[in-house]
């Protein structure tokens, strides 16, 4: 057998640069990312840009399957309907605790339904009720309400349809789509004080760097993923809960170039099946199942938790309970010793069925009935969760026999479902928006020409994915207006393309200088492997950052540890190193990952509260403040700033407003 | 629960210009041998189990296997998928099978012409916060145009 010091990949990079080709191009508009955010970009821009001018999709992946609904989804968490945009802010304040904006999230709701019923059009299935089978929603037809803003779907291929209608859009106006390219770095203005004009990346397919340069960008890349140690082990760490290939880009690109950030303290630690991280909703809602501890006992009704939820007042006592809270009480049954937390799958389903049984259904009519509800309940794992499946399967789970354990998950980084990180934006430029909330173009962040949607707009959570397609249109919109009104600018790099490409090409230089100075190319002192340097992160952040481990807790004392090991991990990646194309990818992965984890513990050490118990706590600061920010509390934005000139981070507050009230 | 490829069925799409499971994968992890003509997974890991290669390859090659640290041996999921509907078949460590078929869309695949009988506005409403479809929004388009105050 051949000595184990050679690349293992299949794609092998290309050490010798002068082989490396450099491709060039200008666009007005360019979208980064191919999630529901751009993709809802790509079907929008084309309508607002005059005859003539350029735009691209550079997607890392293939389109069809890419981005947070890839595997599909069994429901549609946001449509107004019935509702309104007002009670659609009241839910969200209500569930992140309070500080959101809510010129952002009123603005989203006024404008999402349009995009579900675009859906419907190009041939989502969307539940209907009976009496109203058949009609489209914008024919009258009354959608399946698992709750008061969610609507059940037939939604496995809900990403290939949306995907399909951004492409023949692109293709309709002549724009391009461009796949297979990962965008790793943005580039300011050479001229123009603070204003984007570029973005640099590389090939997954063939040896080749693409420099862009533009007039307007969308970055929209998903969250992050893989930034906490994640209870699964080994060949398990794939099956994380959101998708695993969400490396914090979109954070780490717009912070790196000077954008404000906001709310990145914020995270998601979903309670999910445990590690098959089946979804829970309609568990909840649809099947109306209830949550016992280990003896049965229905511990959300207890006085203990009643206890609980009153030291966080007046978000406790809410009539619906917060995410972070829920998971407060989870946490707090098993840290007492009376897990594990199951889902009562068992006695919900039987629940139906003697309600039927109760009503004089006949025994054949049962058997029908019970044929659906089956179906249901196991549509909504096969739709978008899969392997939840598969872990029933495996055990023999048959939901109406025996209850499933859920647990609180691994931290997640995002800003389109129930967590709210992400980058300060505009608001619509509109009166009833606060000054300090907007800045002439609808969700444009703090650098000209730079915008963002889905889950980078921080700071207004529970989007989803209709919400998220919704936002990449309002922002395409925005785009399409800035480049009219800056139509005289002229992109200019600061940065030669030669020397981009030894940047995006290093961690390959940096193997190929030292592959064979040992017998194995995993076992090197010259250089580290872009998996070793995800391992070390997430232990670490885990471990000193409030990872599952330590039940979510940390305090001042371990940021100072956790901030130390990311100065060193920021350090050593200068020496990654990979031999492949596709290890090239998880190299520029991991380098976001990092940046996007140390905003995010810096917004926590800036924090001096606990604003979402159950997702994170400051054993130093345990309680949720309420006091204003006028008043020197904290029920107010954290901000930061990564100056890219001085490459120094700075933190600040700022004032929260309520838009609707009460 | 990796996806893992059968050498007897996968064909490496021929080497045709593209091998349909390395097309797709949403994490990059399907690739193609091209000595062998075989496709595998190239870093089992970071797989999502997402099965996107699964439903796509032409020949039906790729299964997925349980995560070994994770799941006892012997369950197995899976589906067929056609263009208005997949059928998902189910197996139980017991033996035990079940099988489902879900509808997953409502209109021929490749007939969206999303801009076909939509609103064209022209350049003077782009200052507006309306999207291009708003004026025909359902129930009224007054949902695009409101403001928090509407509802004080």
């Amino acid at each position: 057998m051949a000595l184990r010091n050679k690349p293992q990949w299949e794609l092998l990079a290309e050490p010798d640069l002068s082989k490396v080709p450099v491709e060039e191009k200008h666009y007005d508009a360019l979208l980064v990312g191919g999630g529901m955010a751009c993709c809802g970009a790509a079907f929008e821009i084309g309508a607002w840009l005059p005859d003539g001018a350029t735009c691209a999709l550079v997607d890392k992946a293939a389109l069809e399957r890419s981005g947070a609904v890839a595997q599909g989804l069994s429901a549609i968490n946001t449509y107004i309907g019935e509702n309104t945009p007002a009670d659609y802010v009241r839910m969200v304040r209500n569930d992140l605790m309070g500080v959101v904006r809510e010129d952002l999230i009123f603005d989203l709701g006024r404008h999402v339904d349009d995009s579900v019923h675009h859906f419907e059009e190009w041939g989502l299935p969307i539940w209907k009720k009976e009496g109203s089978e058949g009609k489209k929603l914008v024919e009258g037809g009354v959608p399946v309400r698992t709750g008061k803003w969610q609507i059940m779907i037939n939604g496995e291929s809900y990403k290939c349809i949306v995907a399909e209608a951004a492409k023949a859009a692109l293709e309709t106006k002549g724009y391009d789509l461009i796949e297979r390219v990962f965008i790793v770095k943005l580039l300011l203005d050479a001229n123009k004080e603070n204003t984007i004009a570029g973005a640099v990346g590389f090939n997954l397919r063939e040896n080749k760097v693409h420099v862009y340069t533009c007039k307007a960008m969308l970055v929209a890349c998903g969250g992050a993923v893989n930034i906490f140690r994640p209870r699964s082990t080994d060949e398990g760490k794939g099956r994380a809960w959101y998708p695993v290939w969400n490396a914090g880009s979109t954070y780490t690109l717009c912070m790196q170039v000077g954008a404000e950030m906001t709310m990145m303290e914020n995270r998601f630690t979903p309670s999910r099946f445990k590690d098959g991280y089946g979804p829970v909703g309609a568990w909840f809602l649809l099947f109306k199942a209830t949550v016992t501890n280990g003896y049965g006992e229905h511990y959300v009704k207890s006085d203990r938790a009643k206890a609980e939820l009153e030291k966080y007042a007046p978000y406790g006592l809410a009539p619906v309970t917060p995410t972070c809270l829920r998971n407060h009480l989870m946490l707090f049954e098993m840290k007492e010793g009376r897990g594990p937390i199951y889902m009562d799958t068992a006695a919900a389903l039987n629940a139906f069925l003697e309600e039927k049984k109760a009503s004089g259904m006949d025994e054949k009519a049962l058997k029908k009935y019970w044929k659906e509800l089956e179906a249901e309940a196991w549509e909504d794992f096969l739709d978008m969760s899969v392997g939840q499946a598969g872990l029933w399967a495996s055990m023999n789970i048959e939901p109406e026999k025996v209850g499933s354990e859920i647990m609180p998950t691994e931290p997640y980084m995002l800003g389109s479902h129930s967590g709210c990180c992400g980058i300060w934006v505009s608001g619509p430029n509109e009166d009833w928006v606060p000054d300090d909330y907007k800045w002439g173009y609808n969700r444009m962040t703090t650098v000209n020409g730079l915008f963002t949607a889905g889950d980078g707009v921080g700071a207004s959570g529970h989007k989803f994915s209709s919400g998220s397609h919704a936002e990449g249109r309002i922002a395409a919109k925005a785009m399409a207006r800035y480049i009219r009104d800056n139509a005289d600018f002229t992109p200019t790099l600061a940065v030669s393309a030669d020397d981009l490409k030894a940047e995006i090409y290093k961690p390959v230089t940096v193997y190929y200088e030292n592959y064979q100075k040992t017998t194995d190319e995993m076992v090197n002192p010259n250089y580290i492997k872009p998996r070793h340097m995800m391992e070390r992160l997430m232990k670490y952040t885990d471990e000193y950052g409030g990872g599952w481990s330590p039940y979510y807790m940390t305090n001042g004392k371990l940021l100072d540890i956790v901030m130390q090991h990311l100065q060193w991990l920021r350090e050593d990646s200068e020496k990654m190193a990979a031999g492949g194309l596709h290890e090239l990818l998880r190299a520029w992965e991991n380098l976001h990952r990092i940046w996007t984890v140390e905003d995010h513990l810096r917004h926590i050490q800036f924090r001096e509260e606990s604003r979402y118990p159950g997702f994170y706590y400051r054993g130093d600061f345990m309680q949720a403040d309420d006091k204003d920010y006028d008043a020197g509390g904290w029920k107010c934005f954290v901000n930061s700033k990564y100056d890219p000139k001085t490459g120094e981070w700075t933190c600040m507050k700022k004032k929260c407003h309520q838009i609707i009230s009460d | 629960m990796p996806s893992f490829v059968n050498p007897e069925k996968c064909d490496g799409c021929k080497g045709g210009e593209k091998t349909a499971c390395m097309y797709i994968c949403p994490n990059d992890l399907m690739v193609l041998n091209a000595d062998e003509m075989r496709a595998y997974n190239q870093e089992p890991d970071q797989c999502w189990e997402c099965y996107s290669c699964v439903k796509i390859c032409p020949q039906g090659a790729i299964e997925v296997r349980h995560y070994a640290d994770i799941a006892p041996m012997g369950g197995y999921v899976q589906p067929m998928r056609g263009t208005d509907s997949i059928m998902w078949t189910i197996k139980f460590r017991n033996g035990n099978m079940k099988r489902f078929k879900f509808p997953i869309r409502t209109t021929p695949e490749g007939s969206i012409k999303p801009y076909e009988g939509k609103p064209t506005p022209g350049a003077d409403q782009l200052d507006s916060e309306l999207l291009f479809t708003s004026e025909n929004y359902y129930p009224s388009p007054d949902r695009a145009t409101c403001k928090p105050s509407d509802f004080a």
